[in-house]
């Protein structure tokens, strides 16, 4: 299904990016998220940051539709997660680079672009957005995991997506590569790509427009990087956070504290 | 459903197997070569020409299902398929994708390890070369999508090797390889007539005996086919979107 094209109507525009509502998320015996309300605004950049076991990945599951949810919603662009339409819409990248190990990068991407139904164009677009130009022909096996995990990258920009959901996308990469695939994410954010990208690297928090801070399958803030640190009156996001987590005593039993 | 997707899959696949020689070895040279050894072992006795035929069933049904399986499980343990579910791929593209390219594998296979058989191992076919050519084919293409089916129930790649002696042994034991199905107890001939492996192997016999007509290989044919579309469907619906 193609998306509606009243789609970039003004009062549309206004609508957020992510909007989920009393999400809850049942894995197993265990609820992981516990009733979450979460808006992710359009056109900017949205750090989702916790401790591993949060609940961030589940988040972004239900977002791009492939987590099954008990009970709440979760509306993106406008239409229910995982509705059809969306999915030339939002980009996901998963925490382990999601591609093709026995493929050279140029197969891994010729072949999403092809599932994407993008231009061809494309395939050279995000080799050069990602800096992959010299590794094109390599088997994504042979690659070190930073640059694997710049394929997988380079495979959600394929068609320009309004929403990317990003799973960790710096982990691994040196200083030099984290300053540049922010410089890339601040780029798509102001030709108006809304973007999530989750994260455990508290530093990263201050390229953000705005932070989400989860702990135990419950959202502790949803702030500015500025408004948390004068809400929570620390230095840094990592001290915000360590802040924030003593004034939330842990999730326990199914009872929202 | 679209053929442009369903093709780029069944390339990339094919594409992926294209940088593994290895699995390319196994996939074409193995079956004929097990065939041969067959043939070697029974070399100064009238039993290659009895289960001759039986192995062209065995031994590409076997391999293809094991390759299509741990293949397809890889996809969904190495988060692709994750992937692929967010991105406009349609399940039938998927699975199609994926059918298609074992199946063009299958194919060169199957050629292989008939010319082989008659060609090198002496196998003596009294019927048509080109129908057994057709069963032999029909029976890997079951193999496949078995194969796919099965990898929907296991988590890792032990499970489902282990899928092996449970959906393989049982077809190859009731199959007539080792007692004729009619001379097997009744409950057990019951049993046997709805495993589809019984169907190839009568169907090979049938066409290197020339005992019976087309229209009973082409009835044999239309069961295994049955099965290979039933896998391919319930396949489709074992695959989720969205998963807990």
């Amino acid at each position: 299904m193609e998306s509606k094209p009243d789609d970039a109507g003004g009062s549309v525009r206004s609508q957020p990016a992510i909007e989920a509502r009393d999400l809850r998320i049942i894995r197993g015996k265990h609820e992981v998220l516990h009733g979450l309300n979460v808006s992710v605004p359009r056109g900017t950049v949205v750090g989702l940051l916790g401790p591993s076991g949060s609940g961030k990945t589940t988040l972004m599951r239900s977002i791009v539709g492939v987590q099954r949810i008990a009970s709440g919603s979760v509306e993106v662009l406008g239409s229910p997660a995982g509705a059809a339409g969306l999915r030339r819409r939002v980009g996901y990248v998963t925490q382990s680079a999601s591609v093709y190990d026995d493929l050279s990068v140029r197969q891994n991407l010729t072949y999403f672009r092809a599932v994407m139904g993008a231009d061809r164009s494309e395939v050279d677009r995000v080799i050069e957005a990602t800096d992959l130009v010299p590794l094109t022909n390599r088997l994504v096996g042979s690659l070190s995991g930073g640059e694997q995990s710049r394929v997988s990258l380079a495979a959600a920009l394929i068609g320009s997506p309004e929403l990317l959901v990003l799973d960790e996308p710096t982990v691994g990469l040196d200083p030099v590569l984290r300053v540049e695939l922010w410089g890339l994410f601040r780029g798509l954010a102001e030709q108006g790509t809304s973007l999530l990208i989750s994260s455990h690297v508290m530093d990263e928090a201050t390229r953000c427009d705005r932070l989400l801070l989860m702990r135990d399958g419950m959202l502790l803030a949803d702030e500015t990087p500025e408004g948390l640190l004068a809400v929570t009156g620390a230095k840094d996001a990592e001290d915000a956070f360590l802040r924030l987590v003593e004034h939330h005593p842990r999730h326990s039993a199914g009872e929202a504290s | 459903m679209s053929f442009g997707r369903t093709f780029a899959t069944a390339g990339r696949v094919l594409a992926q197997i294209g940088h593994d020689p290895r699995t390319i070895g196994l996939l074409l040279i193995v079956p004929s070569l097990l065939i041969g050894l067959m043939s070697w072992l029974f070399v100064d006795t009238p039993v290659f020409d009895r289960v001759g035929p039986a192995m062209l069933a065995l031994f590409p049904f076997t391999i293809m299902f094991l390759v299509t399986s741990i293949t397809t499980l890889r996809e969904r343990r190495s988060g692709t398929l994750e992937r692929l579910l967010t991105m406009p791929l349609g399940k039938a593209d998927f699975i199609l994708g994926y059918t298609l390219a074992f199946c063009l594998l299958a194919i060169m296979q199957a050629g292989i390890a008939v010319g082989f058989s008659i060609w090198v191992c002496g196998l003596v076919i009294e019927g048509s070369v080109w129908l057994l050519l057709a069963v032999a084919l029909a029976d890997a293409v079951l193999g496949t999508t078995l194969g796919l089916l099965a990898s929907a129930f296991a988590r890792t790649e032990f499970q489902v090797v282990q899928f092996m002696p449970v959906i393989i042994f049982p077809q190859v034991l009731l199959g007539g390889v080792f007692l004729p199905r009619d001379q097997l107890p009744d409950v057990l001939h019951a049993i046997s007539d709805w495993l589809p492996l019984s169907h190839a192997i009568d169907a090979l016999n049938a066409v290197a005996a020339d005992s019976e007509d087309a229209a009973y290989v082409g009835g044999k044919l239309l069961i295994i086919a049955a099965y290979a579309i039933g896998a391919v469907i319930l396949g489709s619906i074992t695959l989720r979107r969205k998963t807990p």
